[in-house]
């Protein structure tokens, strides 16, 4: 049972990483109908942005190599560059594509993901990076001492992080002007324009607020993992909680974060080791895929009804 | 007088119209490197120790016996059917076509490997790719360089039983990248387990490997004594970090030469202090060959290194060991077949097969204790089946043991029984390798 308890903890501790990542889609989905395909490599530039300032930032200000001045200045840098990259995906990707079917502005972002890496790599170059939040990963040694059960510090960091940024974004999709103007366009494209929401400034918007969601998922993903290339994988890791959260909820990204978290590794420990191990990577999208059969819209997605 | 001006004119015409020849001569090789995707950093670094070496041999002795060598890249992104398409751009370039092929992949590898004999051209895997193509007899044309993944497994167990003595009862957990390069080691294992009485668990991890949560959960239940890394790329920071996470000892994990990289440590920070990891060359930059090309290469502004500070990294190295052996093997062909010309693939694959870097020769390239010593045959394409480990201490990695046997009679075995089986099913007839020079 604690073995058990263990497991299923440490899951629903990854599943909230997860989670992390699926928000970007969901933002971006919501409010444009777009598939961003490049969200995981925009995660590997915001992590590699930020790491490459605050690698420069020391030798271009003078400023103590490691220091906190370096670090929140580097995340602002980092952010701006997100920002930037937002308004311009809008501006050059998608803005000329508009009216045109969703499988285009779908391609659109696949090679846009191919670019951003490309950038990524151009600027910053190929090493791979370490990266220190100054949180240890350790287990919490009151949990082991006590109940022999291991939880790791920074993945209660972690999921805590992402909680008040589901929280905040919850918040501000629900009471601020603009969060009201979002939800109207996701609604209706057409007729947010006619009540006069400048849909191009919401794009802008979410694009910048989905590129603050990726860099911190890149932090805490770098931060766990080192920063490289292989962060672009962790969008694969987000698609069946999309899938089973809902596309367009927040809420729905956080539920099927934890759900697809803890049944993956339960599968990996219980079911794993009669059909040979490493079924962490498929097993998700198996699970994804029924639940698809019993309800496609997802746990907390809107039902897509067409009158006929 | 006149009659001997005109001679001595005509000498004069005539000797700078050869040495023209002789300047002109090019061995050609195309790379087909990644420095893109998602295993660029290896890549370059690999790629860059290559190149730095060549352009060393160019500036320094004006090339391989007179006969400068000359390249190309072609990007490959790790991807098979980008490999290929490399390979076909790049095997008819250069005055005699390519001289050899090292794609860095086993997947291209398993692509190309008819190819090569069709084309004449060898191919060359240093350290990975296809085990049984050790056994030159069957792979003429293929050449799994210096230690094949069988032979290191074996010293890891070496290793292993040099730390704990009697390995009767030990557990060891295999944590192994789920993939054929993951797989690699099993019936090693398995063999060893059964003739020296300790237990081998294999526990997969999923491609990339950048979740192990469960992985390592089921390690803390089996409370192994060592644990073996046998991962690639981000797979590797990630089990060093979920090790600390659940408490295992980095001290008793032992990787592979594809877990043992800056690469691989720096991402884990503190975590990965105290980690060993195999190699079939070592990490530094103390090392002569390593010191001229700063100077030679670097000194010029030629180095192909963006970020020196790579220079002498485990990956960069393992570029310069491919770039001692590449010149060797057409050192070696040249003294048959001669100097002061472009050689063909064949006449390079003869090169590769009778390989002789001694620890003298091996001095002599400023590379002794940088790589082991190397000696091929057309039955051994293999050469060595030598390792050394190195301990990551927090900062760098550091040499712990000198070069370890592997148990080659129990490999050899097992690679002619593979090779044997691999050559019914194609139809092959071994050569005959009484009858090779």
């Amino acid at each position: 049972m604690q073995f058990f308890l263990e497991v299923l903890i440490g899951g629903l501790l990854s599943g909230v990483l997860y989670a992390l990542v699926a928000l970007g889609f969901v933002l971006i989905f919501k409010a444009s109908g777009v598939f961003n395909f490049a969200q995981g490599a925009m995660v590997f530039f915001a992590a590699l942005t930020f790491v490459g300032f605050t690698e420069v930032l020391p030798g271009w200000t003078g400023l103590e190599e490691g220091g906190g001045v370096v670090f929140w200045l580097a995340f602002v840098l980092a952010l701006v560059s997100m920002v930037v990259l937002g308004i311009a995906t809008e501006k050059i990707v998608l803005r000329p594509l508009v009216n045109q079917p969703p499988i285009t502005l779908f391609m659109a972002t696949i090679g846009l993901s191919y670019l951003v890496e490309g950038i990524a790599q151009g600027i910053w170059g190929a090493n791979v990076r370490g990266l220190e939040l100054g949180i240890e990963d350790v287990p919490i040694e009151y949990m082991l001492e006590h109940h022999n059960i291991l939880i790791s510090s920074f993945d209660l960091f972690a999921a805590a992080l992402a909680g008040v940024l589901v929280g905040s974004l919850a918040l501000f999709f629900q009471y601020t002007k603009v969060g009201r103007a979002l939800r109207a366009v996701a609604d209706d494209h057409q007729a947010a324009l006619s009540i006069g929401i400048p849909l191009q400034h919401i794009w802008a918007i979410v694009w910048g607020v989905a590129g603050f969601v990726a860099l911190v998922a890149g932090l805490i993903w770098g931060a766990r993992n080192g920063v490289q290339f292989a962060l672009t994988f962790t969008a694969l890791k987000a698609l069946p909680v999309l899938i089973l959260g809902g596309f367009t909820s927040v809420p729905g990204a956080i539920v099927g974060g934890l759900i697809i978290g803890a049944s993956e590794k339960l599968a990996e420990v219980y079911v794993g080791p009669f059909v040979g191990g490493g079924i962490e990577s498929w097993f998700p999208y198996v699970l994804a895929l029924l639940f698809l059969l019993v309800r496609p819209e997802g746990l907390f997605g809107e039902r897509h009804i067409d009158r006929v | 007088m006149e009659f001997k001006k005109t001679v001595m004119l005509g000498a004069l015409v005539a000797g700078t119209l050869a040495a023209g020849v002789a300047m002109a001569a090019e061995q050609f090789i195309g790379l087909p490197s990644y420095r893109v995707g998602a295993y660029a950093a290896g890549g370059s670094g690999i790629y860059g120790g290559w190149i730095d070496y060549m352009n060393l041999i160019n500036e320094r002795d004006g090339g391989v016996g007179g006969v400068k060598l000359v390249w190309e890249e072609c990007e490959t992104e790790y991807n098979n059917a980008r490999g290929v398409e490399c390979y076909e751009r790049l095997k008819n370039k250069g005055e005699t076509g390519n001289s050899m092929f090292s794609p860095l992949s086993t997947g291209i590898t398993y692509s190309v490997l008819d190819k090569v004999a069709d084309d004449k051209i060898p191919l060359v895997t240093i350290g990975y790719g296809r085990t049984d193509a050790a056994d030159g007899r069957v792979f003429p044309w293929v050449f799994p360089l210096i230690t094949t993944y069988w032979s290191q497994a074996t010293t890891m167990i070496k290793y292993i039983e040099s730390k704990e003595g009697d390995l009767k009862g030990k557990k060891i957990v295999l944590l192994y990248h789920d993939s054929a390069y993951g797989k690699e080691p099993h019936a090693v294992l398995d063999r060893m387990a059964a003739d020296k009485g300790f237990t081998v668990e294999k526990i997969a991890v999923a491609h990339p490997g950048n979740e192990q949560q469960s992985q390592w959960l089921q390690i803390r239940q089996i409370r192994p004594d060592w644990v073996i890394l046998w991962g690639w790329g981000v797979m590797n920071p990630t089990a060093l970090k979920a090790a600390a996470k659940t408490g295992f000892p980095r001290t008793k994990m032992l990787g592979v030469w594809w877990s043992g990289a800056e690469e691989d440590t720096i991402p884990a920070g503190s975590a990965a202090k105290g980690f060993t990891a195999a190699g079939f060359n070592v990490a530094g930059a103390d090392y002569p060959v390593i010191k001229d090309i700063k100077k030679v290469v670097y000194g010029k502004s030629l180095g192909n290194m963006e970020d020196e500070s790579r220079v002498g990294s485990v990956y960069y190295n393992r570029g310069v060991v491919h770039g001692i052996i590449a010149v060797e093997a057409i050192r070696k062909a040249q003294e048959k077949y001669g100097k002061g010309k472009a050689l063909t693939g064949e006449q390079i694959r003869w090169g590769y097969e009778n390989l002789n870097i001694d620890d003298k020769k091996l001095a002599e390239l400023g590379a002794a204790g940088f790589m082991p010593p190397l000696k091929t045959s057309c039955m051994d394409h293999e050469g060595s089946g030598k390792v050394k480990y190195q301990s990551w201490d927090g900062a760098k990695w550091k040499v712990v043991t000198d070069w370890i046997d592997a148990d080659k009679q129990m490999v050899r075995g097992m690679i002619e029984e593979s090779a044997a089986k691999y050559a019914q099913e194609k139809g092959i007839t071994p050569r005959d390798c009484s009858k090779e020079m």
